[in-house]
């Protein structure tokens, strides 16, 4: 990763950044889950930096902290071949509804199924996805297995249930 | 005539379909492939919908090779992932065991004392497997369009290599080889002869591969042409590896972020032009060739010399200190039920895997298990792609299509 890429980065996002750190050779951005769609569409569209191709993107339940999710972003620029991490801060909201942040299938179609599988196993939407289904579980499936509140032990036999159950 | 053309289909009688020079039926139909289907080799279900011969819309549903491999991790020590990146791409499992291994030695910062002679182990293994998984891909494709002959040859040079893995590590396909800061093992005495007696055998077999498909019509048919992809495209679907290089972008971990002793090493990156499937069965056919260039370089420069970390924190004791001591004994018992202490902190680390950038996305929270284990694999973000690739051509360009996106459950599903 680069540390160049980081402080543009920081210079172009101004205000919208929480924090930033350097560990181990990569270089991380920290902003607020509200902002995440102009974050991204800044560090892409931006010539000098030019963060084109989205290499990962994943969730974090930091349970028991505030905010409890972090949605993480791995970018990488086909010009300059510079690295940097996006994280995206979420926070549960209170009435225990699902957590949601934008969508950024429109930046980069590899967003699609990353973000269905961030759905499928954290329970965070996105928010102007066509077509958030869950993907590596089945539909029938009750919770959200990589929180760190269902238990590893947890069974759950496929049995049919009626649609409104699901 | 029209008498004898009264069908029955379903409950309805249906009258003169369609009078003799008319085309077939043009109102879609719902076709279901997979999960367990001949031509695909995986647990992927594709639903179909289908005009004629034309695939008018396509839902591409994988997940079901899922076992929750991230979970599974979070609950285990350091060491004990290393069977479960077996099981990722299970065609190269050595490349998944030091690409985690990487990752974790990043995370304590210790990548850089690892003993060379443990790094370059791991770039001849990871070459091996890399030939292996490529072999598999040409084999399985070309077998899929009717080629068994090609599937023979090419499995035959695979089981080669596996043999000498086997002899290595004492499983055939399920390694574990790799430790955190090292090896379990170092080479047997005469695994390197072996494996350069095994070169001109995997040259000739890639040769009669490549003698017998390249003017071969019924091949160049369903491969020139078919599931092509622009390099906008390509970079938007987030593809990597062989597939990324077929569009002609000459990204490869190995040179573009060179880990390991890659930069020690004179290799080429194989690169298409036209994106079809074609490209990428040559893209991958090229780079087994450069691996085995890289193996021979690997084999004149590997130094002697120990192959773990000299740290107690972090390597297991040897059996004699373990059985004899009392602080071999609490050691050994130590880095067991605890496991490897690393401080929190997290890291993105990437290796060139057989079907492209292998990422590994660590978070400590300073215990000896990850607090979050994440695999970028790299064959589910390109099977992302398919449904374009297939739609609007025809049922049977899907076949070679998925063929050459080396799509392995295992990597996929997780």
């Amino acid at each position: 990763m680069s540390v160049e890429a980081l402080n543009r980065a920081k210079e172009l996002l101004g205000a919208v950044v929480v924090s930033t750190h350097s560990y181990r050779g990569d270089d991380t951005v920290i902003v607020d889950g509200a902002n995440i769609r102009k974050t991204l569409e800044t560090l892409k569209n931006d010539p000098d930096l030019a963060m084109n191709f989205l290499a990962d993107l994943t969730a974090v339940d930091y349970f028991g902290r505030e905010p409890r999710f972090e949605v993480v972003y791995h970018l990488r620029s086909f010009k300059t071949g510079a690295r940097l991490r996006v994280k995206a801060q979420v926070a549960e909201p209170e009435d225990g509804s699902n957590p949601a942040l934008d969508s950024a299938i429109e930046l980069w179609h590899c967003a699609d199924w990353m973000e269905r599988e961030v759905w499928d196993l954290y329970g965070i939407k996105f928010r102007g996805h066509p077509d958030l289904r869950r993907i590596l579980m089945y539909e029938e499936f009750v919770g959200h297995p990589l929180r760190k509140d269902y238990p590893k032990e947890k069974r759950q036999p496929l049995v049919r249930r009626p649609p409104d159950e699901v | 005539m029209a008498e004898t053309r009264k069908m029955t289909l379903g409950i309805q009688d249906v009258e003169d379909l369609a009078p003799d020079d008319d085309p077939m039926p043009t109102e879609p139909m719902t076709l279901n492939m997979g999960p367990s289907h001949p031509a695909m080799h995986g647990t992927v279900r594709i639903i179909l919908t289908v005009e004629g011969e034309t695939v008018k819309d396509a839902d591409v549903q994988v997940g079901y090779l899922h076992r929750c491999f991230e979970k599974e991790a979070e609950h285990a020590t350091y060491t004990q992932v290393f069977p479960y990146t077996d099981r990722l791409n299970y065609v190269s499992p050595m490349l998944n065991n030091v690409g985690y291994a990487l990752a974790v030695e990043k995370l304590l910062g210790v990548a850089e004392r690892v003993p060379e002679r443990a790094q370059y182990i791991r770039v001849i293994v990871g070459e091996l497997s890399r030939i292996a998984d490529h072999l598999t891909c040409m084999s399985a494709g070309a077998m899929e369009l009717g080629a068994m002959t090609i599937y023979f040859w090419g499995i035959k040079a695979r089981e080669w290599i596996w043999e000498l893995l086997e002899e290595l590590s004492g499983a055939r396909m399920t390694h574990s080889y790799v430790r955190v800061g090292g090896l379990a093992y170092d080479l047997t005495p005469d695994f390197i002869p072996k494996v350069k007696a095994l070169f001109p055998k995997i040259f000739a077999v890639l040769k009669d591969i490549q003698d017998s498909l390249w003017e071969n019509r019924i091949f160049r048919d369903r491969m020139d042409g078919t599931g092509v992809i622009t390099q906008e495209k390509a970079l938007s679907y987030g593809w990597t590896g062989p597939c990324l290089r077929s569009t002609g972008i000459d990204y490869d971990v190995r040179k573009a972020h060179p880990y390991l002793v890659y930069d020690r090493f004179d290799f080429d990156v194989p690169v298409g032009s036209k994106g079809d499937n074609f490209d990428r069965y040559i893209v991958r056919m090229d780079e087994a060739r450069q691996s085995i260039r890289i193996l021979e370089q690997a084999f004149a420069q590997i130094p002697e010399g120990p192959v773990c970390l000299d740290d107690p924190r972090i390597i297991l004791p040897p059996k004699q200190a373990v059985y004899n001591s009392i602080e071999g004994m609490i050691s050994h018992f130590k880095i067991i039920v605890d496991g490897v202490k690393i401080p929190p902190g997290e890291v993105y680390s990437y290796t060139e895997g057989g079907n492209g950038e292998l990422g590994w996305y660590i978070v400590s929270d300073g215990t000896g298990r990850p607090y979050k284990c994440r695999v970028r694999p790299p064959c589910f973000i390109i099977t992302n792609a398919l449904r374009e690739m297939i739609v609007n051509r025809p049922i049977a360009d899907i076949v070679p299509t998925f063929d050459m996106m080396n799509m392995i459950g295992g990597e996929c599903d997780r």
